[in-house]
């Protein structure tokens, strides 16, 4: 065994070992389910080594290095159909597992915090390292089917922490609801995968790929079409993006990892490791541009009019991931995949601020119910909130960051992805096919943009600027201000990091002609393009520098001007007086957005009331008087031949004998005949 | 090759043709006192002919089986002891062996009382 | 010196003569009764590391050619100590709850699985007659043990009788094939037969007494009866070892002393008792509410199955075989095992299935394992029943025997209704009585989990391609 295949043993195994020692050991022994601090020990250990052994590969793999494989074993042959488990470092896995790993490692640390006094805290464990080791799969598998194992793991494994409150309904709703949506999109997945199977008889990406010539431009179609579509159930996009909302029942640790951070993302991934399929079809890139566009702009309205800390950040974390796709159509493929990395840091850190805060409010809560007040709140509507700056001092700042870098302000991480991204469409507006289209989609970016800018800064003022409005709003939580704290260390460091990463992220990204400019030479600054210049079939950008000068500038001004509204209407932490403002300005619009553009309604009236009654009516009665009536007719001819042959097994020996001398006659017969 | 199988027929002939002899005389010889026991087929022994489900102790199956394993050791003895200097050391353990085990299934029976008629046999039960 | 070499390629079985020599002795000093256990089952180990090792072994004959060893032969060695050290693992919590426990039983399963292991081993008719007739008296006596009840005196007697009745047909049959070759030991019958009236009526009568041991249809009315009437783990090693011994024992014959004979056919024979046997034995096993009368049917079904393998005649079917012969002594000694554990609470007749309502809450391990063994009795993956259907079905058609296979697959098919039920009742429905329990014996419990995992891992274990036992097995064909 090499070095590289022991590390990815280590990559892959560590976080196995921690579910199976954390699921086995709770399952069976209620003292280890007690101990909570080798609990948690047990699970960080099982995420933060594999990252260190990614940074060690990472930086001992060169940009223009040549994918490693490493197989470990044969898993499946049948017939020509050969699956091996192998795992590929290549750049863009190589990237992803220092995302997963990485940000999934201070989630962990962040969770010994937040999930300390909860009963289920060994299971909670046992299912983040579940996950972490369903999304390596899916990143580093050498196959589709292996990247399907992931993903579909890491599906099982949201399905299991949305509803890790299973007791409460409405959760567990929310964690069917996740599923069943990704199930839809599975499907397209599996279609696609049996097509690119027909075609080229094997899975493996290097195959795929380096016989891209015997895919029809039908094939070529109909399988990105397929992919993409699974793609946007697990990363959310119209038409199934409708679960993620929903998804935020779970923890907020999870919220950040699974449904901000790592597996949303996964579409992202699978386009850019087919880019180059992908590229193929300008039509399949034409509409994954369209989706994410109005993807985007669809989340952003929405998440202006939304009151729940966390909502708001999984709409945004929506149009986010439509902003991606945007950019994939576009064929930035290495815009997109910047704007995951940036996206995770930003997009965690906010998630895990909010987790913060809700902490808070919650043990304020718990606090007043004590004291023998009746309260009754929700602790994630930022109605109730604002002024907690003085209390949470660390949050505040980590928080105001991270939404500073998600506004696209420079030089934060947020800017230079999304302006990347923009940059990107303007080009293919540019270009020959389509180009108005994307010229509109480019608008839509510019827009989302400022709404991003506005509700970002809409929910972080109205949280903790202004006062402390739970005493106003409720007459019997008088002093519940003396209740607020700032969380423990192992909350706020992962904060920290995540906000530092928010902050420098973007130097990995900064565009060459920012350089050039001044120096008027070539420029290599931009780390990211070299280094996934093997994976990604980028289309170029075709803009004189002054151009793109502009657009940067126009992209600041906006973001800006954003800011400064949201400042002027938001600032001093009216939040409810100030959305009426909002309201009359946009009329109608306001109300479409409030009420989610009604996709949950329309579904409900489209698919599923349809299919209860048809089930119902037609079904259930098929099913109870035709199936049932089949088998209970199989069932009960085959008793009847039974209980008649049961007849002969009299009892009497001497019949016993006669059967066995007939039987002696028929052998005999047979063998002399 | 029918043949090899005169010598038999004769010595059937002759046990018949003796049987026949040795019966006659003793009845022109002896005197000839008819009781009921002197008429039983079997004269110490059970009334072969009567109600067939007589019960008698399970005793007897017990003897007669003994009688028919140490029969069946006779028969085997028999050609080992006439060739018993030809099949030499490896034929002498192997019946060695054999006569054991007989050894061991009598040793049993004698210990649990098989042979002993005045109490009921069991099984070695507990 | 040549004796004990041939003494040494027949070590299992030695081991376990001398043994039960040293039990029934021991019973006749009214030793403690956990003493003869104890004894019995270290004896049983030994024979099995033995039986291991031969595994592994060379092949050939001894004893003038009267016993082969090495391949099948040990095969077969290993199968018959594996399921008679299970069952009498299993026997002594069972037999001391239903007041059975007798010394003598140990001394007799163990001069029965000497005999199953000379059955098992045979190259020679005579040897062959031998086992049977060495495991047979075993059984007879084991069959009565429940003497005091009719059930027992009736399971006893029709055993005795029938059995008498079939191995006069093995004789007879024997004695004619020595009469058309002059011959008993199989290569020299092999070499010196021809298709003659004589030689194939001697098969025929050979063959009806190996179909009356492995209860086939129509030879099979004993088995209900006798299985019903016999304490439950006894059962147990009539339905496992015995079988598979006769089953081994049929193989060899089939393949060392037919199969160069011009003019002699038995696939279509074999085919026919194999329909008859899976689609009666499964056919009235629908039907019954003894639970344990069901197992005796379903085993009947079984042996339908390892005859389709057989019937396909080729290395590939005996390979089936042998592999099917160990999946089914492994979940049947299970299966019954679970059940002799449920009977040791007098509450309730544990052989009636109405009585089994509710019981997988009340034993929740005892209720898992059951699933196990019914679920690989029925051919489920990813237990082992479904692997030793799999072998055997697979070399059918691969033989040409299509239709064979077809209704091998529909008659299991049919048998998922009365496994079933016995899980429905377990599960799904209300016990209808209160009462007390008995607390588990702990190594009754352990080994009834051992052959769980068994079930389970040799269902499993062709995935990992290294040290698999059908390559084992395979490599003897």
């Amino acid at each position: 065994m090499d070095l590289s295949t022991a590390l990815v043993c280590l990559i892959i195994g560590l976080p196995l070992a921690g579910f199976f020692i954390n699921g086995v050991l709770g399952l069976i022994s209620s003292s280890y389910r007690e101990n909570k601090p080798l609990i948690g020990t047990i699970a960080n250990v099982a995420v933060f080594a594999p990252f260190l052994i990614a940074l060690y590969l990472f930086f001992n793999h060169s940009a223009d290095a040549s994918a490693v494989v490493v197989t470990l074993f044969t898993w499946i042959d049948v017939g020509t159909l050969t699956v091996d488990i192998a795992y590929r470092i290549d750049q863009l896995s190589l990237l992803m597992v220092l995302v997963v790993t990485g940000v999934g490692a201070f989630i962990h640390l962040y969770s010994i915090g937040y999930m300390g006094h909860d009963p289920g805290y060994w299971k909670f464990f046992a299912y983040l390292n579940l996950f972490i080791f369903a999304m390596l799969n899916l990143v580093m598998g050498n196959n589709l089917l292996l990247l399907f194992l992931g993903w579909e793991g890491v599906g099982l494994c949201s399905y299991l922490l949305i509803g890790f409150w299973y007791k409460d309904m409405a959760k567990s709703d929310a964690a069917k609801k996740a599923f069943i949506y990704n199930r839809v999109g599975d499907f397209a997945f599996l279609i696609g995968m049996f097509m690119v199977f027909q075609t080229v008889g094997s899975l493996d990406f290097d195959v795929i790929l380096g016989n891209l010539e015997a895919f029809s431009s039908e094939y070529l179609f109909w399988i990105g079409l397929l992919f993409f579509i699974g793609a946007t159930g697990k990363s959310a996009q119209i038409p199934l993006f409708v679960w993620l909302p929903d998804a935020m029942a779970g923890p907020t640790s999870v919220s950040a990892l699974i449904h901000a951070a790592t597996m949303v993302t996964s579409g992202i991934y699978l386009i850019t490791r087919l880019s180059e399929m992908y590229v193929l079809s300008p039509e399949v890139m034409l509409i994954v541009s369209v989706i994410g566009g109005l993807t985007a702009i669809v989340a952003a309205t929405i998440a202006l009019t939304q009151n729940d800390i966390k909502r708001v950040l999984a709409y945004s974390t929506v149009s986010q991931l439509g902003y991606m796709f945007l950019a994939l159509g576009a064929g930035g493929f290495t815009a997109a995949m910047f704007h995951v990395v940036t996206h995770a840091f930003f997009k965690a850190c906010l998630f895990l601020g909010s987790g913060s805060v809700i902490h808070t409010m919650e043990h304020v809560g718990e606090k007043l119910k004590k004291e023998g007040k009746e309260v009754d709140f929700d602790p994630q509507d930022i109605r109730f909130m604002g002024g907690l700056r003085k209390s949470m001092p660390s949050t505040y700042k980590t928080f105001l960051i991270a939404t500073i870098a998600i506004a696209g302000i420079p030089p934060l991480a947020g800017f230079f992805s999304k302006d990347e991204i923009l940059m990107h469409a303007f080009s293919a507006g540019l270009g020959e096919y389509a180009g108005s289209l994307y010229m509109i989609l480019w608008g839509v970016g510019i827009a989302t943009a400022f709404l991003t800018a506005f509700y970002m800064f809409r929910l972080t003022f109205s949280t903790f600027h202004g006062k402390f409005k739970l005493p106003e709003k409720v007459k019997e939580a008088s002093g519940a201000e003396s209740h607020l704290h700032e969380s423990p260390v192992s909350m706020t460091l992962p904060l920290w990091v995540l906000a530092v990463a928010s902050v420098i992220g973007g130097f990995m990204g900064i565009p060459n002609f920012v350089v050039e400019t001044f120096t008027g030479q070539t420029a290599n600054i931009n780390l990211l393009h070299p280094w996934l210049d093997t994976i990604a079939a980028d289309y170029p950008i075709v803009m004189g520098k002054a151009v793109e000068w502009l657009l940067m500038g126009l992209a600041v001004a906006i973001a800006a001007g954003a800011v400064w509204i949201a400042w002027k209407m938001y600032g001093e932490g009216r939040v409810e007086e100030s959305d009426a403002v909002v309201t009359a300005k946009t009329g109608v619009f306001y109300k479409v957005w409030q009420e989610k553009y009604n996709f949950d309604e329309f579904y409900e009236a489209l698919v599923v009331r349809p299919v209860v009654r048809f089930s119902d009516r037609v079904l259930a009665v098929f099913d109870m008087k035709v199936v049932d009536g089949f088998v209970n007719a199989v069932g009960g001819t085959v008793r009847l031949f039974g209980s008649l042959i049961r007849y002969v097994q009299s009892g009497v020996i001497s019949s016993y004998a006669l059967y066995l001398v007939i039987g002696v006659i028929l052998v005999m017969a047979m063998m002399l005949s | 090759m029918l043949e090899n199988y005169i010598p038999i027929i004769v010595l059937f002939g002759i046990a018949i043709v003796l049987a026949i002899i040795l019966m006659s005389l003793s009845r022109l010889l002896g005197p000839y006192r008819p009781n009921k026991n002197k008429l039983n087929p079997y004269e110490s022994g059970m009334d072969p002919v009567g109600q067939a489900k007589e019960r008698y102790s399970i005793g007897f199956y017990l003897v007669a089986m003994e009688f028919i394993v140490f029969d069946l050791e006779v028969i085997f003895l028999y050609p080992w002891a006439v060739g018993f200097l030809d099949l030499g050391l490896e034929a002498f353990f192997a019946m060695t062996i054999f006569i054991v085990i007989l050894f061991i299934g009598l040793w049993y029976t004698l210990k649990i009382g098989t042979l002993d008629f005045s109490m009921k046999p069991t099984l070695a039960n507990r | 010196m040549d004796y004990l070499y041939d003494l040494n390629t027949f070590l299992p079985a030695t081991i376990m003569a001398a043994a039960g020599l040293v039990a029934i002795l021991m019973a006749a000093y009214k030793a403690r009764i956990g003493n003869i256990f104890n004894f019995t089952i270290v004896a049983l180990v030994m024979a099995l590391a033995v039986s291991i090792r031969d595994l592994f072994g060379p092949d050939g004959t001894a004893f003038f050619d009267m016993i082969a060893y090495g391949g099948t032969a040990a095969f077969g060695a290993f199968l018959v100590t594996l399921g008679t050290l299970f069952c009498v693992v299993i026997s002594r919590d069972y037999l001391e709850a239903i007041d059975h426990h007798y010394r003598e039983v140990y001394a007799m399963i163990l001069f029965g699985s000497t005999g199953m292991v000379g059955l098992a081993v045979s190259n020679d008719l005579i040897m062959l007659f031998l086992g049977v007739e060495t495991m047979s008296i075993c059984l007879y006596v084991l069959a009565g043990l429940i003497k005091g009840e009719k059930i027992g005196a009736e399971s006893a007697l029709k055993y005795v009788l029938l059995g008498a009745f079939s191995t006069g047909f093995l004789l007879y049959g024997i004695a004619l094939i020595y009469g058309a070759t002059g011959a008993t030991s199989y290569a020299v019958v092999a070499g010196a037969a021809e298709a003659t009236p004589l030689f194939l009526a001697g098969t025929a009568l050979l063959l009806v007494g190996f179909f009356f041991k492995i209860s086939a249809v129509p030879f099979h009315m004993w088995t209900p009866d006798v299985y019903q009437g016999t304490p439950t783990t006894l059962t147990a090693y009539f339905a496992t070892a015995s079988k598979a011994a006769s089953f081994i024992a049929l193989v060899l014959v089939l393949s060392r002393m037919i199969p160069e004979i011009e003019g002699v056919e038995l696939t279509q024979l074999l085919q026919v008792i194999a329909i008859l046997t899976m689609i009666v034995g499964n056919l009235i096993a629908l039907v019954q509410d003894n639970v344990k009368r069901m197992l005796a049917y379903s085993s009947i079904a079984h042996a339908g199955y390892i005859l389709v393998g057989l019937a396909a005649g080729t290395p590939e079917g005996y390979t089936g075989v042998l592999y099917y012969l160990f999946a089914y002594t492994i979940m049947n000694i299970g299966a019954f095992g679970v059940i002799a554990y449920y009977e040791r609470n007098h509450a309730l007749d544990f052989t009636d299935v109405h009585n089994y309502a509710g019981l997988g809450y009340k034993f929740p391990v005892m209720g898992v394992l059951l699933s196990v063994f019914l679920f690989s009795l029925i051919g489920i993956p990813p237990f082992v029943g479904f692997l030793g259907k799999y072998y055997v079905f697979a070399a059918a058609v691969n033989a040409g025997l299509v239709t064979l296979a077809v209704i091998g697959v529909l008659a299991s098919a049919a048998s998922v209704f009365y496994y079933l039920r016995v899980m429905v009742y377990l599960y799904f429905r209300e016990p209808h009585k209160e009462y007390q329990l008995v607390r588990p014996g702990a190594l009754f419990k352990y080994s009834l989990i051992l052959l769980g995992i068994l079930t389970l891992w040799y269902g499993i274990e062709p995935i990992f391609p290294t040290d698999s036992l059908i390559e084992l097995i395979s490599t003897y064909y």
